[in-house]
């Protein structure tokens, strides 16, 4: 595995904390008896970011994924994330040998 | 001599050019400055533009918050120069953390273009003293995230501090509540622009850079721009404005 390249794949999830006012939820809450659907509150918008991190370990790309979720991707004044591990990637190195090119582990790993 | 102000440009400023116009109005020789570098060419304040800086991507503000010359309005800002930022500038200046809160999407979720009512507060700041006598001002809005939010402490800390210097009018001269009519954008307590703790650092959502002659409707806009202009002449001067302190000691 020396001479190949791990990266490891997130989600990372950013939606408006609690009590901050979102009036784009507020707006699809209110689109809802249009569809005929009773029952749906407290809808929440926010985005979704995905990445892969090239990293020595899960736990270093973890970290990379933490400082730039708090820092970038959210406002901690009024946003709130939650990181979504999607598994690994390994890749072969560019002069690589017999190994598989591409293998992928994990439930939420896609292509 | 003239006293040289900066108008920093990011991809996608587009009211730099009024930000150019206006200074000139105020008397004083524009420069500007691209968001790439960060040598400031030795300006004695800065202004930072409305538009949209780097698409707005991701959070209004947040991109350009990294920018290389960003890193240098910091600094300026630290030696105590004044600065000012303009509806998007505003946007850039809280996700940089220069001054407090956030800007979020408007209450009414639409882009507004209009003209507002502001009422000034503390004639005497770096950003208010050419303004005159306390009265209501007529400028324009445009934007689509412009709802001024911090939590309940902070804004009792802001008023109690003097940090408010902005706030939307209603036709009858009362502050505009976030649900009011002659609140654009559902700003909590009627703010439409703050300064930092130390006092050289201020942001507002309105463009009074669009209203500093009276062909273009209002000329309300220029005592403001005035203000930095006059305010920048005095930190060149003698290196420090009356009416701040140090950062260090106001903890930003």
């Amino acid at each position: 595995m020396s001479d190949s390249t791990r990266a490891y794949r997130f989600a990372v999830n950013v939606t408006p904390k609690p009590g901050i006012l979102d009036p784009q939820g507020k707006a699809v809450e209110r689109s809802l008896p249009h569809l005929g659907i009773a029952g749906v509150t407290g809808v929440r918008v926010g985005r979704r970011v995905e990445m892969a991190v090239e990293a020595a370990d899960g736990a270093a790309a973890r970290a990379v994924v933490d400082r730039l979720a708090g820092e970038l991707l959210s406002n901690p004044l009024v946003e709130q994330f939650a990181v979504e591990p999607l598994g690994e990637t390994v890749e072969a190195a560019p002069t690589g040998a017999a190994s598989p090119g591409v293998a992928s582990t994990g439930a939420g790993a896609r292509g | 001599m003239t006293v040289r102000v900066g108008v920093v440009v990011f991809p996608g400023s587009n009211r730099d050019i009024d930000a150019v116009n206006a200074l000139r109005v105020a008397g004083a020789e524009p420069e500007i400055l691209w968001h790439e570098t960060t040598d400031l060419a030795g300006v004695a304040g800065i202004l930072l533009p409305g538009g949209f800086a780097y698409g707005d991507y991701l959070r209004a503000g947040v991109i350009a918050r990294f920018s290389p010359v960003m890193r240098a309005v910091a600094d300026f800002a630290a030696r105590g120069g004044p600065v000012l930022g303009i509806c998007n500038g505003f946007q850039v200046l809280a996700e940089a953390r220069l001054v407090t809160g956030a800007l979020l999407r408007n209450r009414g979720l639409r882009f507004v273009c209009r003209e507002v009512t502001l009422l000034p507060e503390h004639m005497d700041t770096p950003f208010t003293r050419e303004i005159g006598e306390r009265r209501p001002l007529r400028m324009p809005v445009a934007h689509g995230e412009g709802c001024y939010y911090a939590d309940e402490a902070t804004l009792d800390e802001l008023e109690r501090d003097g940090g408010v210097l902005w706030r939307y009018a209603n036709a009858d001269g009362s502050v505009a509540g976030p649900e009011d009519q002659g609140n654009p954008n559902g700003s909590l307590r009627g703010i439409a622009g703050v300064r930092n703790a130390a006092g050289n650092v201020a942001g507002l959502m309105p463009h009074p850079e669009t209203a500093v002659e009276a062909i273009l409707g209002s000329d309300d806009g220029l005592g403001i721009i005035r203000s930095l202009v006059v305010s920048s002449a005095e930190w060149a001067s003698t290196g420090s404005i009356a009416g701040t302190r140090p950062m260090a000691e106001a903890g930003r």
